[in-house]
């Protein structure tokens, strides 16, 4: 599973991140972004969604947001 | 974010832009950052062309709006420390290449709604911008982390706000307002603040970028943010037929110039360094109110931008465009080069593995 940091990066960044993460290791199923932005958690949420992951949730992790996804 | 939102936003710039020409606001310029900030640095007397000087309350609305809307959404995090010199220089560019072509990209969808092609030709170097920094994006451009900051930092902007408007219903002798030209013409200043705070609120809520929509568009191919800036011209395009503003063509058009290499060469330059910064001229008055003191800076750059920009004749006027307005584009396209190329991984972490060697 990835796990990806995108802890004080702007946009776009962090949806790059995920994108590198996730088309990287080819068949990734599931995928952990954490954030800690609003734009952020809203563009990696719809990029994930967009990207064929189908259980997209996220929860409150300290100060900032986990984002877990699975196809 | 629904798509909803972000289309009624988009909107509601768009129409306010129409209505805000009809309150007094000069032809096309409803809403322009570039514009609002270089006659803001006017006013201030960071520049002294006597036809562009007026503390414009939109952008001071807007920064409020995008603050109330952030604290009250529990959005509001006071964030700093990204190459923050980095982001001076860059928006610098940014408002240099803007007043090349007479206006921030919001002003340029204003212009193409109401008929103006020369507003095509600027589009198109803006796209291409856009393309250029997305290209080093893709090899992973990046101005590294933020840190969290205390409160005060991250309001710091704002607050310089408040002091504007401060300025401006005081109106004490040292700052200039414009007697004749642009800097004269504006809303009264209650509609100028209260459409202000609408556009930073529905900015906030939908993160509405005019470059945002283009790269990603393109980079992802995710239309969210491009729904919005086609709302603004849609919207726009029928204001002004609806109000008779609308004249399609190339010469005559009000605030501008045909000069077509440097329309797109200017707003290619501004679409470059937006994308670097990651929102264009609007996006970073709403990330500054939502207390990034990074923005923040920003905001400065482009404020010393337009002041650079008067004094040294680099702006453009309907007359055309200044040589040395030319040799600026081309000077600062070099800079955004070196900046795009000095901000990859592979350059900084060579860097890293050389210094580790010695």
């Amino acid at each position: 599973m990835a796990v990806i940091d995108t802890r004080g990066m702007s946009c776009p960044q962090p949806v790059l991140m995920t994108k590198k993460a996730v088309a990287g290791s080819g068949l990734t199923s599931k995928v952990e972004v954490l954030v800690d932005n609003a734009a952020a958690l809203g563009n990696v949420t719809r990029f994930l969604k967009s990207a064929g992951f189908k259980n997209v949730d996220a929860s409150p992790n300290g100060d900032d947001t986990l984002i877990r996804a699975s196809k | 974010m629904r798509k909803s939102s972000i289309i009624v936003a988009g909107a509601l710039i768009g129409l306010m832009s129409v209505a805000l020409v009809k309150f007094g606001n000069p032809a096309n310029m409803g809403l322009c950052i570039a514009c609002f900030l270089r006659d803001t640095a006017g006013a201030l007397g960071l520049h002294r062309a006597e036809v562009v000087q007026y503390i414009r309350p939109e952008v001071i609305g807007i920064v409020i709006g995008a603050m109330g809307s952030a604290m009250y959404f529990k959005e509001f995090s006071a964030r700093g420390g990204s190459s923050p010199l980095t982001r001076f220089v860059l928006a610098v560019a940014v408002m240099i290449g803007a007043l090349v072509f007479l206006g921030c990209p919001l002003r340029m969808i204003l212009r193409l709604a109401a008929g103006d092609l020369n507003a095509l030709i600027g589009l198109a170097g803006f796209a291409c911008g856009i393309g250029m920094g997305i290209v080093f994006l893709n090899k992973g451009f990046s101005l590294k982390r933020n840190y969290k900051q205390n409160t005060l930092e991250g309001s710091l902007l704002p607050v310089v706000m408040m002091g504007l408007l401060g300025l401006l219903v005081i109106a004490p002798a040292f700052v200039f307002f414009s007697a004749e030209g642009p800097g004269s013409l504006h809303a009264p200043l209650l509609i100028s603040l209260g459409a202000g705070v609408i556009a930073g609120v529905a900015a906030q809520r939908t993160r509405l970028c005019t470059m945002g929509g283009i790269r990603d568009a393109i980079l992802f191919k995710d239309f969210y943010l491009l729904m919005g800036v086609g709302a603004i011209l849609v919207t726009a395009f029928i204001g002004n037929l609806a109000t008779g503003t609308f004249a399609l063509g190339f010469e005559s058009q009000p605030i501008a110039h045909t000069d077509g290499l440097w329309n797109f060469l200017g707003l290619f330059l501004t679409g470059w360094g937006s994308v670097l910064l990651g929102g264009c001229p609007l996006r970073q008055l709403i990330l500054s109110g939502e207390g990034n003191s990074d923005s923040a800076v920003t905001v400065f750059g482009l404020i010393v931008g337009a002041a650079i920009s008067h004094n040294f004749g680099l702006a453009s006027s309907a007359k055309g465009v200044t040589a040395n307005g030319q040799m600026a584009v081309i000077l600062l396209l070099v800079v955004v080069a070196v900046i795009s190329v000095m901000n990859l991984p592979m350059v900084t972490e060579k860097a890293k593995e050389l210094k580790e060697a010695m």
